[in-house]
């Protein structure tokens, strides 16, 4: 799904690695692109890869690269660099149990944090986690928009459940979803600068070979792009990155809810627990002792949306709030800041899936205290 | 007389007093100029090192990429803008250390663009660490008491790797220099240029060589023309390098004129099949 969103939305070029359990989005790639005479190339290393696409990105066309948490590391100088040029990508990353080659069959959610942060320095990274194959293809969509939109790297978060699951998706549920609804913005002077813009406003790049000669660089640098140490600029310029992200969050936050409106207990999940959760929650529904519960689902995983956290907050206790993750509390923390309380957990990085059982289990022990 | 207001953007470079990475600039300038390239059409790429600062000098697209990252960038570049000219410089570290897994992959990929290496001999923007370019036995920053590793010749790595058009010109000759960046932008395919280049700061200064003259003494000794090597024997090749172009390749397919073809073919074969409605793209892929 994701290969086909990216498709759609305009993708013409992907550098890529293998690395299980990403390779299957990958290959669809590798058979839809040159198709349609556009570029997939496999690179020697993940570095090679996101470079790749870096420089398809720079000449002016969507690029996108593929992996997962091992070669996410490796891409994380890159990363930064991509956040500091303003060059857009978008990046999947399809999780695995970590750390190290960790289980790399088996999903996880071990890449939370490292996903908000996935470079030396100070980034305002916006990170996307789909749960179930329609999320695949709405949030790839809107990962390339945002990727426009924002001019910086945009972070897919999918997990091994995610990407080897074989699910059915309605053809029409696709069709509706609007793809390419953000242009890169460009501006026909020559003497335009391409990092002079407004202070939370992105850098506007034209491609390249259009007469106007700009200059690319990973160091702090002005509003022409040239390097500079000036402490003034420096600071304007790491500010107009996080300002120009803040100043839109409405554009960015996006999450699903479930049975929400009825619930006395609310699950906090993303990614594919997101679809345990549900079973769990129509499962506890029915039955002799049925219990409301809802789930919120944060698709924007950062920035969080913590406003809408902290207005569960208000109508749930606490002790009525679980967070689910495949970790051991990555997402929490954040959870814990938004809504300004301590929620119960349910965490598990063994590399297993958490069930629906399980959910229930832990939903029903906090319904009888 | 060239106008050299049309290529760079300003005059002054951060280079240090005696350094002859000036002189690969020119060259590369002169080229450009000879062969009547437009620089809007130009892209220029560069690493990190003294070599880096080359991309900011000149009046075109440029890029500065991260460290040892030039040639992957600039391939995403030359594969997205088939015709325009991609030339990417680097040091010897970039190129031949950090970067040195991506260069052998590009010598295969063969798309076309110019690859110059400026060998100073020395990681110089650092103060002068050994770089694999380092002569066995002289000293270096993190190697105070002589460099034990052998030295890398990035000339037969590039012709091992299988490189189309391998060639090594010094900056002690601007003319030969300039001829030799102009065959490696004619070449249809990845070009390789080592330009072995003095660094009196930071690899002299360390190894007794007290300016630019003597580390040009010095590299004479090293470099000689290709036909003046070839007829030495064995044990007076040890230590010098042949000058030239030492390996230029007709034939093979150009990186995207191979992909091209590819597409052709598998365009080709998607017209004559009928085609495949998204509902059972599935079943269709596992024909």
């Amino acid at each position: 799904m994701c290969a086909r969103a990216a498709f759609a939305s305009g993708c013409r070029a992907a550098g890529v690695y293998p690395i299980t359990p990403s390779s299957e989005i990958s290959d669809e790639l590798a058979l839809l692109l040159p198709k349609a005479g556009y570029v997939f190339k496999q690179k020697e290393d993940e570095i090679a890869a996101i470079a790749f696409a870096a420089g398809c990105s720079m000449a002016g066309f969507k690029a996108m690269t593929i992996t997962s948490g091992p070669g996410f590391a490796l891409m994380s100088e890159f990363l930064g660099y991509l956040f500091m040029t303003e060059v857009p990508l978008v990046v999947i990353n399809v999780m695995r149990g970590g750390p190290g080659t960790g289980l790399p069959t088996r999903p996880a959610q071990g890449d939370v944090l490292n996903a908000r942060n996935p470079t030396p320095g100070d980034v305002r990274a916006i990170v996307l986690a789909p749960g179930s194959a329609l999320q695949c293809y709405s949030e790839t969509v809107r990962a390339f928009d945002l990727a426009e939109r924002f001019m910086q790297p945009i972070i897919i978060l999918s997990d091994e459940l995610v990407g080897h699951a074989d699910c059915h998706v309605s053809v029409s549920d696709i069709e509706n979803i609007q793809t390419n609804t953000i242009l890169r913005r460009q501006n026909p002077l020559d003497s335009y600068q391409p990092y002079g813009v407004k202070k939370d406003e992105p850098a506007i790049l034209n491609p390249f070979f259009n007469g106007q000669q700009y200059h690319i660089t990973g160091l702090h640098h002005d509003r022409t792009g040239f390097p500079t140490e000036d402490h003034i600029l420096c600071q304007e310029l790491i500010d107009r990155h996080f300002e120009k992200v803040n100043a839109h969050l409405d554009e960015i936050e996006h999450f699903e809810t479930y049975k929400m409106d009825d619930a006395d207990y609310v699950i906090v999940c993303y990614g594919s627990v997101a679809l345990s959760a549900i079973n769990a929650i129509d499962r506890m529904r029915e039955g002799k002792r049925p219990i409301k519960v809802g789930m919120f689902q944060p698709l924007t995983l950062w920035p969080s949306p913590e406003k809408r956290m902290f207005e569960i907050a208000r109508d749930f206790p606490e002790e009525n709030i679980l967070v689910v993750e495949m970790n051991k509390g990555q997402y929490r923390g954040e959870v814990e800041r938004a809504m300004r309380n301590r929620p119960q957990v349910l965490l598990k990085a063994n590399g297993r899936p958490i069930t629906p059982a399980e959910i229930e289990t832990k939903i029903r022990s906090m319904h009888h205290g | 007389m060239v106008d050299y207001s049309k290529y760079v953007r300003k005059e002054d470079t951060q280079w240090c007093p005696g350094c002859t990475n000036g002189i690969v600039e020119r060259a590369i300038i002169n080229s450009v100029d000879a062969l009547g390239w437009e620089m809007r059409d130009v892209v220029f790429i560069s690493g990190i090192g003294c070599s880096g600062r080359m991309s900011s000098y000149m009046k075109c697209n440029t890029v500065h990429t991260p460290h040892g990252r030039t040639l992957p960038v600039a391939e995403g570049i030359a594969r997205m803008c088939p015709g325009k000219h991609v030339i990417a410089v680097s040091g010897d570290g970039d190129g031949g250390s950090i970067g040195r897994s991506h260069f052998a992959q590009e010598c295969l990929e063969n798309v076309d663009m110019t690859y110059i290496i400026i060998n100073n001999f020395t990681y110089a923007l650092t103060k002068g660490q050994a770089s694999p370019t380092t002569p066995t036995g002289t000293k270096a920053a993190m190697m105070p008491y002589g460099v034990y590793t052998r030295t890398l010749d990035l000339c037969n790595f590039a012709i091992g790797s299988g490189a189309t058009f391998v060639a090594r010109s010094t900056v002690l000759d601007l003319r030969t220099l300039e001829k030799t960046i102009q065959a490696a932008f004619l070449h249809h395919g990845f070009s390789f240029i080592e330009s072995p280049s003095c660094c009196p700061i930071n690899f002299g200064l360390k190894n007794g060589m007290r300016s630019t003259h003597e580390v040009k003494e010095w590299m004479e000794t090293l470099f000689l023309q290709k036909k003046k090597f070839d007829i030495l024997s064995d044990e007076e090749k040890a230590g010098k390098f042949p000058t030239g172009i030492l390996k230029q390749e007709l034939g093979v397919p150009e990186g995207n004129d191979a992909y091209a073809a590819q597409v052709k073919e598998i365009q080709a074969i998607a017209r004559e099949q009928p085609a495949v409605a998204l509902s059972s793209y599935g079943e269709a892929k596992g024909e």
